[in-house]
């Protein structure tokens, strides 16, 4: 493997790890906000209780996310150097105003929640859970600002003297359409993960007889909010579909593996074999206008398919030849206008002459079979991208049923009535995860082969450090992470096995006397 | 408001203001954890150690990643470079701050002998690779490391692990090593029950007198070395291309700026006293920290001072070494930048205030027994 494979996979193993833990992160930090609202308000010590055992686990699943978040907030500079300096300038603002808002707040008040109970009033660690809750999401927000220009890259402009993209509208980059879609669909993903989290382990408790009013409590709160996430997850999916179809057509058009352009308004494939060389789906199920809707919110206007996509690529390549021909003259001769505005007339199409550079250094040589190669190269992994989409729609449908169903039986009081229920919800329990890794799949791996979509492919994004140093980072990461796995999924198994007790420790006892 | 160069000015500032709140902050617990199999023997003891930083640390580290934000925010070129030249140094630092988090909060989770004594040394040996590493990285800025760009201002280096373990570098290594364990044993003298307390104060002696030492054996070893020094005319306000400029290396180089503004020796002596007066101070606990927080202050004006305006020289093609007029963000985005600093660090210092003032207090081995809910 070279150095570009090795970064993709260690970015992908490193950023799918810390993905684990974040989204479990933002919808716990909310229901210990939620239950400890509850405590506050009824000042009955069972809430308390609640938050105090789903706050130790909590803070198991917290120490990992902020362990694996160091790796990936350094790992831009030490394996994507080249990315970092091409699109820094805007890249960076978000991150860094991320840990300014947010992430201090988060890492500053974590502590008081654990440590504040005897220290503040109640309603002060209250404002203390809210805080610690709201910096996560925060968090989540400026991360996915960052992404999303990553997905649709707006407000920032090219400057040859620097050779790099800078900022020209921060408000753009901030309210970018793309980002506030992502931010809603991801956190909303947090909360289902932490709502089905809280759901599956009482449901244990239930089937075992134990803590059972701790268990159907923490339910409660777990299903209405539960149900009101997983609806908004796929609502809101929906809108990322929008956006994506908007701006990312080859990902659409790869996540329906729809070869060609289909008169307006476009089916959906429900279920179909995608076949990559012969450019045609097999067996293809499909439902009529359904994708014409999410795509492009009309019945009359047509989703383009990828040979379409491909032909659009290489007019874009040409015209970006041109731009970096321009380019590279300029640097020979700075102060010549006539280059200036060949390179401004045509800079909108520069990233796509950049994906030339995998052939040859002077792209605006490029022969046709290389443009043609590098036409191709922009379509991304169609099969992966056609079924993770499927399994990961085909979860949140089941995970809305589960929590409707869930909802129900707390409003009749019958949450420890069906014992296949409980079998049900606690077989469940991996499935948000199944949903969020596909998730993050089909939003990054579908962006390939860019970095950042036009403007930088990912295979220039690159450090140029030795191949071997990424190799042997690679596998520490691997043999490090999956050591760190196995001790947290001890702990949290071991602390769900004892219970409520062991997490309240002195307080029930003080209770008991 | 502020023009480029006014900007790239300020946000030299916060760059060191930033590493400063770091090495202050993150300093002292990360100091605590070096400490910690030293000073405190039995597991009640070490839960005291641990148990002073416990409720803090968490926000002290995120001045490490703030650091490492408003780098690729305000200096891109510099955060690719270092962080990419220095690949393996940090993939060390890396693993030795992934093993704080989850020693913290694993430690206590299983009473088991091995087990704990197993996350004390990882969160020892997580206190002291990246004090050291950090000083090492510093060291290696004055002699210069391999790099270059190419046309696309692509970065190229031939810099390896080895290579920047060179004496002077090691020897600053140490400097930054030394000042951390200062500041950790200050801190847990402050902070800290009796016995653990009193091996701390005594850590502090051998700390101080060794920061002193080492800090004075490396300024001098700096006279003796060639300083970058920038040859052709410099445009403050000009693009952020490190292709545009002449650069040589000249004998006390290093010194240029002190020898221009003979206040700036404020910091090295500052340095120097800090460390000796916390020694003085050590029977009076607060007073001690708080002045022991000043070492890690004018160790790293010194250098930035010295430094000024480089920020990564290149020993084989001195000519692109980074500075901080070729090496920032577009005016546009520093001032923004700038705002969201301008808002925001004042919040975040007074609600750190407000953590620090919930906590105060020593700890002690009564206030944590029993209560295995909140406390590590």
């Amino acid at each position: 493997m070279d150095i570009v494979e090795l970064s993709r996979l260690q970015f992908a193993i490193t950023a799918l790890y810390h993905f684990l833990f974040v989204p479990l992160t933002i919808g716990l930090s909310v229901l210990l906000g939620i239950m400890e609202t509850v405590y506050v308000m009824t000042g009955r010590p069972i809430w308390r209780d609640l938050v105090k055992f789903w706050g130790a686990l909590f803070g198991i699943n917290f120490a990992m996310g902020v362990a694996t978040g160091i790796t990936m907030e350094f790992q831009f500079g030490t394996n994507w150097a080249y990315y970092s300096h091409y699109v820094g300038d805007v890249f960076g603002a978000p991150l860094a105003i991320e840990g300014l808002m947010a992430f201090f707040l988060e890492a500053t008040f974590v502590g008081l929640f654990f440590f504040g109970w005897d220290k503040l009033s109640k309603v002060g660690h209250l404002v203390v859970t809210w805080l610690l809750a709201i910096g996560t999401n925060f968090s989540a927000l400026w991360i996915l600002i960052a992404n999303g220009w990553m997905q649709f890259p707006v407000g920032a402009r090219f400057n040859a003297d620097t050779m790099r993209m800078e900022v020209t509208d921060f408000m753009a980059v901030m309210f970018n359409p793309v980002a506030q879609a992502k931010f809603v669909h991801t956190v909303s993903a947090g909360y289902v993960t932490g709502s089905m989290f809280v759901l599956a382990i009482s449901a244990y408790y239930l089937l075992r007889g134990r803590h059972s009013a701790l268990a159907k409590r923490s339910m409660t709160v777990a299903a209405s909010f539960g149900l009101a996430s997983a609806l908004s997850v796929v609502v809101l999916g929906d809108e990322s579909g929008y956006t994506a179809g908007h701006n990312q057509k080859m990902k659409i058009a790869a996540i329906e593996a729809m070869w060609h352009t289909e008169p307006a308004p476009a089916s959906f494939t429900v279920f179909g074999v995608p076949d990559v060389a012969g450019r045609k789906t097999d067996f293809a199920i499909e439902v009529p206008w359904v994708l014409g809707l999410i795509a492009t919110r009309s019945v009359d206007t047509p989703v383009p398919g990828i040979d379409e996509l491909v032909e659009m690529a290489k007019t874009r390549i040409r015209s970006g030849m041109i731009a970096y021909d321009a380019l590279d003259k300029l640097h020979k001769d700075r102060g010549n206008a006539q280059l200036r505005a060949t390179l401004d007339a045509h800079v909108a199409d520069l990233g796509y002459a950049l994906l030339l550079k995998r052939s040859r250094p002077d792209v605006q040589n490029a022969s046709d079979a290389e443009i043609e190669a590098a036409a191709n190269n922009t379509i991304p992994n169609v099969p992966v991208l056609f079924w993770s989409f499927r399994v990961m729609v085909a979860v949140g449908f089941w995970l809305i049923a589960l929590f409707a169903l869930s909802f129900y039986l707390s409003a009749r009081r019958k949450l420890d009535s069906y014992r296949p229920y409980l079998w049900a919800v606690l077989f469940s329990l991996p499935l948000p995860w199944v949903a969020i890794e596909l998730g993050w799949i089909v939003a990054e791996y579908g962006r390939q082969p860019w970095a950042v979509e036009g403007v930088l492919p990912t295979f220039l994004g690159v450090s140029s450090t030795d191949a071997s140093n990424v190799l042997l980072s690679l596998l520490g990461f691997i043999v490090f992470y999956s050591a760190l796995l196995v001790v947290d999924v001890f702990l949290l198994a071991k602390y769900i096995r004892l219970g409520p007790e062991a997490a309240l420790g002195r307080t029930a006892k003080e209770e008991a006397a | 408001m502020f023009d480029y160069e006014t900007l790239r000015l300020i946000w030299w500032a916060l760059l060191g203001i930033l590493l400063i709140g770091f090495a202050v902050m993150d300093g002292f617990d990360l100091g605590t954890a070096a400490l910690l199999p030293f000073v405190a023997r039995t597991d009640g003891e070490r839960r005291v150690a641990i148990n002073t930083v416990g409720p803090v640390w968490e926000g002290n580290q995120v001045w490490f990643i703030l650091g490492g934000g408003a780098i690729f925010a305000a200096w891109p070129p510099l955060y690719a470079a270092a962080f990419s030249g220095f690949y393996l140094a940090m993939f060390l630092v890396l693993l030795a701050l992934i093993m704080r988090p989850v020693g913290f909060k694993f430690r206590g989770k299983v009473k088991d002998a091995r087990w704990r004594s197993f996350w004390d040394w990882s969160l020892c040996i997580g206190g002291i690779v990246p004090s050291l590493v950090f000083g090492v990285a510093f060291g290696n800025l004055y002699e210069g490391v391999p790099f270059g760009f190419d046309a696309d201002l692509r970065f190229h280096s031939t810099i390896s692990l080895f290579s920047l373990l060179n004496p002077f570098a090691l020897l600053v290594g140490l400097v930054s090593l030394s000042m951390i364990l200062l500041h950790g044993a200050a801190w847990l003298n402050y902070k800290a029950s009796a016995a653990v307390a009193d091996r701390a104060r005594t850590a502090m002696v051998y700390a101080a007198i060794a920061f002193a030492v080492l800090f004075v054996a490396s300024g001098l070893w700096l006279t003796q070395m060639p300083g970058a020094h920038i040859t052709s005319v410099t445009d403050p306000n000009g693009p952020s291309n490190p292709l545009l400029k002449t650069v040589a290396f000249v004998p006390g180089g290093w010194f240029a700026n002190y020898d221009l503004h003979r206040v700036f020796w404020i910091a090295p002596w500052g340095a120097v006293g800090a460390a000796l007066l916390a020694l003085f101070l050590r029977k009076r606990p607060l007073a001690a920290f708080l002045t022991s927080a000043l070492v890690p202050v004018c160790t790293i004006a010194t250098a930035g001072l010295a430094l000024f305006p480089f920020l990564l020289t290149s020993s084989s093609a001195p000519d692109m070494s980074l500075t901080v007029w070729d090496a920032s963000s577009s005016k546009l985005t520093l001032g923004i930048m700038l705002g969201a600093v301008a808002i925001f660090l004042p919040i975040i210092i007074a609600y750190t205030g407000f953590v620090y003032r919930v906590l105060r207090g020593r700890v002690s081995e009564e206030s944590i027994a029993g209560d295995s809910g909140g406390h590590y």
